[in-house]
This record gives structure tokens, C-alpha cells and sequence, in this order.
């Protein structure tokens, strides 16, 4: 097992937002996180890479151990990519320097290694002409691109993405799953919070429906979305179509 | 009693000016140096420190400037050691202008969205490289022109320190005041060199703000 949550347990205050979470994801496989706004599946992912902390229960990521209360958080950290919906690139750095800013700073490798790494990850994600240019003259598909290379570039084992399409305009939301998915294809391991219910259904192997803070139902996706086996699955199917 | 022509007041102003300079130089300097250890004490992930640095800058920003003085003047003394004016001068404009600066740099600081932290965060960075690499970086240009603004009130901050008989531009004027019998050309003198001291500091900051404006990289 890549990535391993046991009991997970959070609470906002009085509000239990994660009510005792297992989750298992194998190397190479691709999960996608569905649910209602507030179910906790935001949360859950943040947890994973620490973003989020949690009261009780353990995050296991390719043996790196992560418990309630703990700071230290960096060997973790260089195990789990994550994708944003607001993209978060930094604005003050060049496409080519966001994506070489922490191989640079956190593995101290040379600048001319760190470029080549840089250009290399930017033409996977079909942007190579753009390492020069700077995120504030890039459409928002390309911006998501680029915060894709760069948490490659730290090669995690896992890449969390965070609704990377929600806050894209329509017609840019192709290019960013056509980027997943090639990395799907690829073998990378991916954790998804999602709201594109037929990418989900296309190209995941684990299907997890999270509601009221636990997980209600979770499988293969095929199955779960031609006979979901609760009430709330089908509800939640039939709203978002 | 002693003549003065206009060309002494002058030459002696421009001593007293001199040191003005150099006590804001002073103070903005290692003003600026503390300010941000309390930066980062205010903004880290350490709950205790943050208080802490809270609890500083409330102190400072809520007390007069001249009390400050007062305490950090007689306060020295009373444990035995004889602190000379300029000194006194120099920490208490210094602890001054630190707490200023932190509370006008952590408004900076926070008004960087919370994404970037987490961007930085995700990808490994320890808390101090998001700071070094990402937020300061970004805060410095909001922080600019503030920060020349707030360099101005350091320099007209400096004249309480005559009151503790540090002889600056406001000191040397009182004393030629005095002597000469003629306060309103003495202050109207002493007036001009603040003027001339701030005066060129506004204009820079204006000029500064206007560059980090064009250049949005």
C-alpha cells in the first residue's frame, strides 16, 4: 500500500468533519474523491500532506508516518504533490523558476540541473515554450499545467489534486484532465477531489463517496455508477447528473 | 554676549542636522533589523512567540515615544550604568521604530493569500524558505511605500530625544534659540532642515512605488 489513512478523525470546533476515515490506495492507482460541498473530502485530502491537521488516527504515505500533533512535516511532504483550484502559482517568479524554486531550495540541486529538470517536466505538460513567461500572462488551463509540472518536479510518489478544473472557464478544463490523465496512463498515483463525474468514472480505479464526514460508499467506479448502493450515492448521481 | 550671524546659525544647525541623520539612519537601520526577528516572531508557527511579539508591539505602539525614552534613559542608569544620551537615544528610537515596523510589515505579510503558503508548504518548503521564497518577496512590494512613509516619522520622531539633552537639530536649535534671542529665525531654520531631511525620503518612496507598480515582476 502507497498511501494508507486509519481512523482519521477532525473536528472544526463542535463540527465533526472527519468521523473515523480508512483509506487505501495502491502504487499506481488513481482515486477519485466525490461528494456534497462540506462532506469533508476537501479535508481528507489536505490531511494527507499535512495542510490540514486531524485529532486522532494515522497517514501513512510510502512509509512515512505522519500522527495528530505532529510539526514535523517535511519527509512527508517530499512524498506528496499537490494541486490546487486556485492554481497558487507564485506570481513574482517566472513559470520556469516556479517550477525550479523548490527542487532548488528543498534538494539543493545545482541551477543548471534544476533548469533542465524544470524544462523537461514543463514540456510534459506541453509548456515548453513558457518558461520564460510569467503566470499572470498565462490562461488558467496553462497556470494549472505549470502547478501540475511543478509538484512533479519534486517527483512525489503521490499527486493530490484539489478540484484543479472548479475554477477554470469551460472551454480550459479539457487540457487539464487530457494532463491527468496522460499522467494516469503514466502510472503516477492519484488522490482527486472532483467534481467532472464522467472523468472520474473514466479514469479512476477507486471511487470513494464521502458524506456526513465518513466514507458511505467507495469501489470500483463502473459498478458504483451503474448501481450505487445507497440511497445517498444516488441522490448525489442523480443531482450532479 | 556673542554675535551670530546667519552663517553660524546655519553651520551649527547643520551639525545638529547631521546627527539627526544619522540617529534616524541609526534607528531605521537596526529598527529594521528587529522589526523583522519580530516579524517572524509575530507571523511563525510558534503560539507562545506570537503573544509575545503581540504584547511588544502593543507596548511600544501604545505608549509615547518620549515616555520610551524616559524609561530607557533613567531605567539604565538605575542599575548602574551611565548610559550617554545618544545611546539612549539610539535604543529607544530603535525599539521604537522595530515595533512600528513589524505591526506595518505583518499587514504586508497577511495581505499575501493564504494559497501561496500552502503552495510553498506543499511542495516541501520548511516555514522560513516559504517566508524568504514566496511571501516576503511578495510583501515587499505593498511594503515599500508604507515603509518610506514610516521612515519620515523617524526622522521627526528623533526630535523628542532632545529632551534627554541628545544634542540633534531640535536640541542645537533650543540652545541657539537661546543665546540668540531670535527663536523665530532659529525654528523657522530648524523647521527648513526637517524639511530638507523628509522632503527628498517622500519623493523617493513615491518614485519606489510608482517603479514596483510598473514593474509587476
Amino acid at each position: 500500500m502507497l498511501v494508507r489513512i486509519d481512523g482519521l478523525h477532525k473536528h472544526f470546533g463542535a463540527n465533526h468533519v472527519l468521523k473515523g476515515i480508512d483509506l487505501r490506495v495502491k502504487e499506481g492507482e488513481v482515486v477519485a474523491l466525490i461528494g456534497r460541498s462540506g462532506s469533508g473530502k476537501s479535508t481528507l485530502l489536505r490531511s494527507i500532506n499535512g495542510l490540514e491537521t486531524f485529532d486522532d488516527g494515522l497517514v501513512e504515505v510510502d512509509g512515512e508516518r505522519l500522527h495528530a500533533d505532529q510539526t514535523d512535516l517535511r519527509a512527508l511532504r517530499l512524498k506528496v504533490g499537490m494541486v490546487f483550484q486556485q492554481f497558487n502559482l507564485f506570481p513574482h517568479l517566472s513559470v520556469g523558476r516556479n517550477v525550479m524554486l523548490a527542487p532548488r531550495t528543498v534538494r539543493q540541486t545545482s541551477v543548471a540541473e534544476c533548469e533542465s529538470l524544470a524544462r523537461a517536466m514543463l514540456a510534459k505538460v506541453g509548456l515548453a515554450d513558457k518558461f520564460d513567461a510569467y503566470p499572470d500572462q498565462l490562461s488558467g488551463g496553462q497556470q494549472q499545467r505549470v502547478a501540475i509540472a511543478r509538484a512533479l518536479a519534486m517527483q512525489p510518489k503521490v499527486l493530490l489534486c484539489d478540484e484543479i478544473t472548479s475554477a477554470l472557464d469551460p472551454e480550459l478544463v479539457n487540457e487539464v484532465l487530457a494532463t491527468v490523465r496522460q499522467l494516469a496512463s503514466e502510472g503516477m498515483t492519484l488522490i482527486m477531489v472532483t467534481h467532472e463525474m464522467r472523468f472520474a468514472r473514466e479514469v479512476s480505479d477507486q471511487l470513494v463517496f464521502m458524506h456526513q464526514g465518513r466514507v458511505h460508499e467507495s469501489g470500483d467506479p463502473k459498478d458504483l455508477f451503474a448501481a450505487p448502493q445507497t440511497a445517498e450515492l444516488a441522490a448525489f448521481l442523480g443531482a450532479v447528473g | 554676549m556673542m554675535e551670530f550671524s546667519i552663517w553660524d546659525l546655519i553651520r551649527n544647525l547643520g551639525v545638529g542636522a547631521a546627527w539627526t541623520l544619522g540617529l534616524s539612519l541609526t534607528a531605521f537601520v537596526l529598527g529594521g533589523v528587529v522589526g523583522l526577528l519580530v516579524l517572524a516572531a509575530r507571523v511563525g508557527p510558534w503560539p507562545r512567540l506570537n503573544r509575545l511579539a503581540k504584547a511588544y508591539i502593543v507596548v511600544f505602539q501604545g505608549t509615547p515615544l518620549l515616555m520610551q525614552l524616559f524609561l530607557v534613559f533613567f531605567g539604565i542608569a538605575l542599575a548602574g550604568v551611565d548610559v550617554p544620551a545618544w545611546l539612549a537615544a539610539a535604543i529607544g528610537l530603535t525599539l521604537f521604530t522595530s515595533a512600528y515596523l513589524a505591526e506595518i510589515w505583518r499587514g504586508c505579510v497577511e495581505a499575501i493569500p493564504k494559497g501561496q503558503w500552502e503552495a510553498a508548504a506543499s511542495l516541501a518548503l520548511s516555514w522560513g524558505e516559504q517566508l524568504r521564497e514566496v511571501i516576503l518577496p511578495q510583501a515587499l512590494r505593498i511594503a515599500v511605500a508604507p515603509t518610506m512613509g514610516f521612515s519620515v516619522q523617524v526622522v521627526k520622531g528623533t526630535a523628542v530625544t532632545s529632551i534627554i539633552g541628545f544634542a540633534e537639530l531640535t536640541k542645537t536649535g533650543s540652545i541657539l534659540a537661546n543665546a540668540t534671542f531670535q527663536p523665530f529665525l532659529v525654528y523657522g531654520l530648524v523647521a527648513l532642515g526637517y524639511f530638507l531631511l523628509c522632503f527628498p525620503l517622500s519623493r523617493f518612496a513615491a518614485r519606489l512605488e510608482r517603479t514596483f507598480h510598473a514593474r509587476s515582476h
